[in-house]
């Protein structure tokens, strides 16, 4: 019996809502290793999630109803884009109905709803996390977007599913482009999805917090729904990665083997991608929020120049 | 093989950038080693896929000089100046990153018309041998500190090395000895500037030095 499409797309929004607390979990289990603190285990986010989905909510008088719809709006985006990035296949029926720059867009709905969420309210917090998440935002989509134009380029298409293909029948590795297009795809993995140079994820210090600053004001469901949907982006941005640059193990035709084939590669890859994270984030300190301009500026270098370096060395 | 030796001619690069917006002078005197000695496996594979054997010896020559030697000697002047502070630039890094960039479309533009009647297979190379150059200049540029400044000239010299490595298969050895020769000897008068500067002004800092008037 082979498998309909629907079913491929079914089975990886699955993974995507499933595995993404796992990874975190993950991450976070390691964080505590490398620090010598005993972790609380791999399940652990499952439980907050669980915990924060039982509590009612809390909403301030004057929210508007931008407030109220944000939390769903950043969860159905994240789900969106996980039916579009290829997980586990690439032969998906949403996929050709997006390419990766109107992925960009669909990250950049989410962190726009997110900021006028937390100005909604008006509180001194919310604002303040605003502006600092539309300051880095402004400098790490066009690094992102340059990033993506390098892989397209060098791989022909825009399309995750067409650029698969064609890393899948290339036999080169060693292109610099591509090089430099990953290397500033993880700088602002690490910025879009606030991991510690930029913003440190365990952190509740007013002064430092960029993405909770935001959402200091939510509770109950829709607060988990945020978390959710938080973690979630931080698994999709490794997916795409992953699709860009090593998306070997992805399956190309829909049958249970190679499924389940590629299932495996995957939690390997992302067992792998969270140790790589763990030294990262216990090499570096946080940055102070005004050397974030040359961070990302580091970031849209690298992007250019693997730009450059398609059109002059290959 | 001309892959592999296009790919470290893009680290070349790379490190050339990381040399443009690197605050600290130890970080700097790492970078232009690890340029050095991408540069000298670079010849070297010239060499290899061209089966010129001079260029081995250039190699050699490269990763002596500029990778154990000079750093050695950066470092003892950096150690005995007490330089330990941050680099002082006269832009900020970001615009200075994107005059880089556009150095290096400049360069890329400049060696065009070469590169396409070209046939070696090294050609492809020149356009970032160009752009190390450039980047050199515009480090002596930015710098304020005389130590840095001398770090870009000699970032400076390892991209014409480079550009005569990609656009003729290198130069004849007699030339190089010579080169090799003058670097070192000039990296020795440098330390000796050094020392005088220091002592005269208490700093290596050559804004310092358009105070040199005679009492107002």
């Amino acid at each position: 019996m082979k498998p309909g499409p629907f079913f491929i797309e079914i089975v990886q929004v699955a993974a995507l809502l499933g595995l993404a607390p796992l990874f975190i979990g993950w991450v976070r289990m390691l964080k505590c290793w490398t620090q010598g603190r005993s972790s609380a285990g791999i399940l652990q986010p499952y439980r907050d999630l669980a915990k924060l989905f039982s509590k009612n909510i809390i909403l301030a008088e004057n929210a508007s109803w931008i407030f109220r719809f944000t939390p769903y709006l950043v969860f159905g985006t994240a789900i969106l884009a996980g039916g579009i990035i290829p997980i586990l296949s690439f032969d998906l029926p949403l996929a050709p109905t997006a390419d990766v720059i109107v992925l960009v867009g669909l990250f950049a709905i989410a962190r726009f709803f997110t900021a006028l969420a937390g100005m909604d309210i008006g509180t001194a917090f919310g604002g303040m996390g605003a502006s600092r998440e539309m300051t880095i935002a402004s400098l790490a989509e066009p690094a992102m977007l340059m990033s993506i134009f390098t892989v397209s380029l060098a791989n022909k298409s825009t399309s995750l599913g067409q650029i698969v293909q064609v890393i899948y029948s290339g036999q080169s590795v060693l292109r610099p482009s591509i090089i430099f297009a990953l290397l500033a795809f993880i700088l602002i993995t690490l910025t879009e999805t606030g991991r510690i140079p930029v913003d440190n994820p365990a952190t509740h210090l007013e002064l430092t917090m960029i993405h909770e600053a935001m959402v200091l004001e939510y509770s109950g469901r829709h607060l988990a729904l945020i978390e959710w949907a938080a973690m979630m982006k931080l698994f999709l941005f490794v997916m795409l990665g992953i699709a860009c640059f090593a998306p070997w193990g992805i399956a190309g035709t829909i049958d249970f083997v190679a499924v389940l084939t590629a299932f495996i590669f995957m939690v390997l890859k992302l067992a792998f991608i969270g140790i790589g994270l763990i030294f990262i984030e216990t090499g570096l300190s946080k940055m102070r929020l005004f050397r974030l301009t040359e961070f990302l500026g580091a970031a849209f270098l690298m992007a250019t120049l693997g730009m450059l370096s398609f059109y002059i060395l290959e | 093989m001309a892959q592999i030796s296009s790919f470290l001619a893009a680290i070349v690069l790379l490190t050339a950038f990381g040399m443009l917006v690197q605050r600290r002078v130890y970080g700097l005197i790492n970078l232009f080693a690890w340029q050095g000695l991408f540069l000298s496996i670079n010849t070297a594979i010239v060499g290899y896929i061209t089966n010129r054997h001079h260029l081995y010896i250039s190699s050699i020559l490269t990763l002596s000089l500029k990778v154990v030697l000079l750093p050695y000697i950066l470092h003892i002047l950096i150690v005995r100046l007490k330089i330990r502070k941050e680099v002082e630039t006269v832009m900020n890094i970001p615009s200075t990153m994107f005059i880089g960039i556009a150095l290096v479309i400049f360069s890329y533009y400049l060696t065009e018309p070469i590169t396409e009647h070209s046939t070696l297979i090294t050609r492809s190379t020149l356009a970032v041998a160009l752009a190390t150059v450039m980047i050199g200049l515009l480090m002596m540029i930015t710098r304020r500190h005389a130590v840095t400044q001398i770090i870009g000239f000699l970032a400076m010299e390892n991209g014409l090395f480079f550009a005569a490595t990609s656009a003729t298969y290198g130069m004849p050895l007699v030339v190089e000895l010579g080169v090799a020769l003058d670097v070192l000897i000039a990296a020795f008068i440098f330390g000796i500037f050094f020392f005088h500067i220091h002592t005269t002004f208490d700093s290596l800092d050559v804004e310092q030095m358009a105070r040199l008037k005679e009492g107002d």
